[in-house]
């Protein structure tokens, strides 16, 4: 059953090119999407004070490289209108009397406001903004120290060098390309085995195949094994391009990301198999993949909107949703280097769903025309 | 007829979906080494039986057996036992036909060695020896069809459930087709056929009459000719069409079926309607026309016997 499947792949070698290079431009479209794109953010400064001070901080905002200066603003309403018309993503208001708060007390406030439409840019270009803002204070907490001698030189514990923040602004980037593999991979592979069985319907040869003896379990494994494959093949391409194309740090053990990502494979392909056999037509089993996967998984997986700061009951139905499993698996992989025994929670969780999954697709393969 | 002599045991079977009842109460046995023919028209429910005798629609009500085992209760068992060739090709087009019969032997655990040599047997007996390794979307319909009997051949069934298998097959196919299904009769195997033809229905040794869902007439192609009321003659005409609609209706004209360059008429007394209808196309000018006796084919006894119009 497996061989004549890889003989039919083979003979449709359009699919099976596409099959391999979707994950590929989806890393491409996703990856820069969420990363590389974030430079050189349009920000909008209204600077009430126009002191030395001030432009020294707007100054540092674009020495960053994340920020460019797109318009100064003399009113505060015009904030919303740049906004409106698309002109800035974020805006910075320096208060009239910044760097007499800061000579006096030390401190002074600054307002950055942030167009959230595009929730992903925001989040990023906060963190940016924070990166230069924190620079800034060390910076006047080192001055201030250095005239007022209250401590002795602070400079040491506060991270000034360049390099840090650089890794800083980094770690958005590599805490999202692993979840971004694992959204990929889960797409991807519904996809490819949801036209299995429905793609037997619609040819035809359903019929005939279930006059003969041939078991339910034949026939599943059979279908699954050679996307399998694919499947691992489309995973290497995905992690090794987040390694070498996206720059994220490996840290883990390769057995361990083997070990996971053919678990996960079992279980995203086993859904697109479940899906095939109840539905009859090739197109219709391909979108009912497609809205299966893509939304639960873009929005409640976590690969970019951290779980942790959803709605209860929403973390609650984030629990089904199994590429979140993953996308925490490739995290603690690449990041941590974790191994499998710190890993078994969401092994466990995938674990169940691969179970559950293969006894229902199973048992929905019924050899009856009605 | 001994039970252990039945190959198919069918007992008012009755399949329906939703209002349409596509058979109803069909009962019929075969026994072993028969070739049996399913005759019917367009919709009368051929498939559906074929269906149910391969374990792959369950009956409404009934009972079917094939091979001494219950398909109903026991498909899985019974599908070792039969090979089953649907009406629409279900071969994979994309697989060559060396490929779809290794196949089709894999799924009934046939071994290798066996499918290589039983294989090149039966290619060869289709003559697609040549052919081993085209796509079988590649063949002409009649090589996909005689490969279809190949692969339902491969691992010796005891019953071979054939669903129209030579419609729109040229006839030096169609010979070649009868000639492996008469070798496989010697053989002991089974044969359960429906088919538009009806010269093809003549070489089964029974036949069932099928008309909406309901098994009228079954017996051998001569005892149904015989059951036929009335005697059949034959005109040849330029125009038959025109000459079917003069003749209906006439006294003593029991059935009017158009065939081709020719009518058949069955009316009640040879002797007596001859004249009286020489005379009665004379009279509408249609000049001097051949009126002979004529053998009834099977489409003939169809009519007479079902009351309408039999298969293509
Ligand atoms: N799956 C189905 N769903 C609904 N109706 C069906 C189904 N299969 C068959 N029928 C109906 O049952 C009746 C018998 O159909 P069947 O296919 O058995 O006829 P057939 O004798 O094989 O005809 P043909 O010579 O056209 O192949 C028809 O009225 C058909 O429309
Ligand atoms: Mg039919």
């Amino acid at each position: 059953m497996a061989y004549k499947e890889m003989l039919q792949i083979r003979r449709d070698p359009r699919s099976l090119a596409i099959a391999l290079l979707m994950p590929l431009m989806q890393m491409a479209m996703l990856g820069y999407g969420v990363s590389l794109d974030i430079r050189h953010v349009p920000l909008c400064v209204y600077d009430q004070e126009n002191s030395q001070q001030s432009r020294a901080i707007v100054d540092q905002f674009i020495s960053s490289g994340w920020f460019s200066i797109s318009q100064t603003l003399d009113r505060q309403s015009d904030i919303r209108h740049a906004m409106d018309r698309g002109e800035c993503v974020a805006a910075l208001v320096i208060p009239a009397d910044f760097s007499r708060q800061l000579a006096t007390t030390g401190s002074a406030n600054m307002q950055a406001v942030f167009d959230a439409t595009d929730v992903n840019t925001t989040n990023i270009a906060l963190g940016y903004a924070q990166g230069v803002v924190a620079q800034a204070n060390a910076q006047i907490a080192a001055d201030w120290n250095a005239s007022h001698g209250v401590h002795p030189s602070p400079v040491g514990q506060i991270d000034l060098e360049p390099g840090t923040w650089f890794n800083e602004t980094l770690d958005s980037r590599n805490f999202i390309i692993p979840g971004v593999v694992a959204v990929i991979l889960a797409l991807v592979g519904a996809q490819l085995t949801s036209l299995t069985i429905s793609r037997e319907w619609e040819r035809g040869t359903m019929e005939q195949l279930i006059s003969t003896p041939v078991s339910a379990l034949e026939v599943m494994f059979g279908k699954l094994l050679p996307y399998f494959a694919i499947g691992l093949i489309d995973a290497g391409f995905c992690l090794i391009s987040a390694v070498a194309w996206f720059g994220i740090p490996f840290r883990g053990s390769i057995v361990t990301l083997f070990v996971t990502t053919t678990l996960f494979n079992v279980v995203v392909l086993g859904i697109g198999y479940l899906i095939s056999v109840r539905i009859r037509s090739q197109l219709g089993a391909s979108q009912i993949a497609l809205l299966v996967t893509m939304l639960p998984t873009t929005l409640l997986s976590g690969y970019t909107f951290p779980i942790d700061q959803m709605p209860a009951p929403i973390q609650a139905i984030s629990l089904i949703v199994y590429p979140r499993y993953f996308v925490t698996i490739l995290r603690a992989i690449f990041l941590k280097g974790s191994g499998l025994s710190d890993l078994w929670m969401p092994l466990a969780g995938l674990s169940c769903y691969a179970v559950i999954i293969l006894w229902l697709a199973a048992r929905a393969f019924r050899k009856r025309l009605d | 007829m001994t039970t252990n002599d039945i190959a198919i045991h069918a007992q008012r079977l009755t399949k329906s979906f939703g209002a349409v009842r596509a058979v109803q109460e069909a009962s019929f046995a075969v026994s072993r080494g028969e070739i049996f023919g399913l005759v019917g028209p367009d919709g009368a429910g051929k498939t559906t039986i074929m269906r149910m005798l391969a374990g792959v629609l369950r009956p409404d009500a009934g009972e079917i057996a094939v091979d001494g085992v219950d398909v109903v209760a026991e498909a899985e068992r019974a599908k070792l036992r039969i090979s089953y060739m649907p009406q629409r090709f279900g071969l994979y087009e994309d697989l060559t036909v060396a490929e779809n019969i290794f196949f089709y032997g894999e799924l009934f655990s046939v071994s290798r060695d066996a499918r290589i040599t039983r294989g090149r047997e039966l290619l060869e007996a289709a003559g697609l020896l040549p052919f081993q390794r085209r796509l079988a979307g590649q063949l002409s319909g009649g090589m996909k069809q005689k490969l279809g009997l190949v692969c339902a051949l491969i691992h010796t069934p005891r019953v071979l459930l054939l669903d129209e298998p030579t419609t729109g097959v040229d006839p030096v196919s169609r010979r070649d087709f009868w000639a492996i299904l008469y070798n496989l009769r010697e053989n002991g195997v089974t044969i359960f056929i429906s088919t538009a033809y009806m010269d093809e229905a003549e070489r089964c040794s029974r036949l069932a009459l099928l008309h909406a869902g309901a098994i009228r007439h079954c017996d051998t192609p001569a005892r149904l000719k015989q059951a036929m009321p009335g005697a059949l003659l034959a005109i040849y005409a330029s125009d038959p069409r025109s000459l079917r609609d003069i003749i209906s209706g006439q006294p003593g004209v029991l059935g009017v079926l158009l065939m081709g360059d020719r009518v058949h008429v069955r009316v009640d007394n040879p002797e007596r309607r001859i004249p009286q209808l020489k005379s009665l196309l004379a009279g509408q000018g249609a000049g001097e026309m051949e009126i002979k006796p004529a053998e009834p084919g099977i489409e003939d006894v169809f009519v007479a016997l079902v009351g309408q119009e039999g298969t293509a």
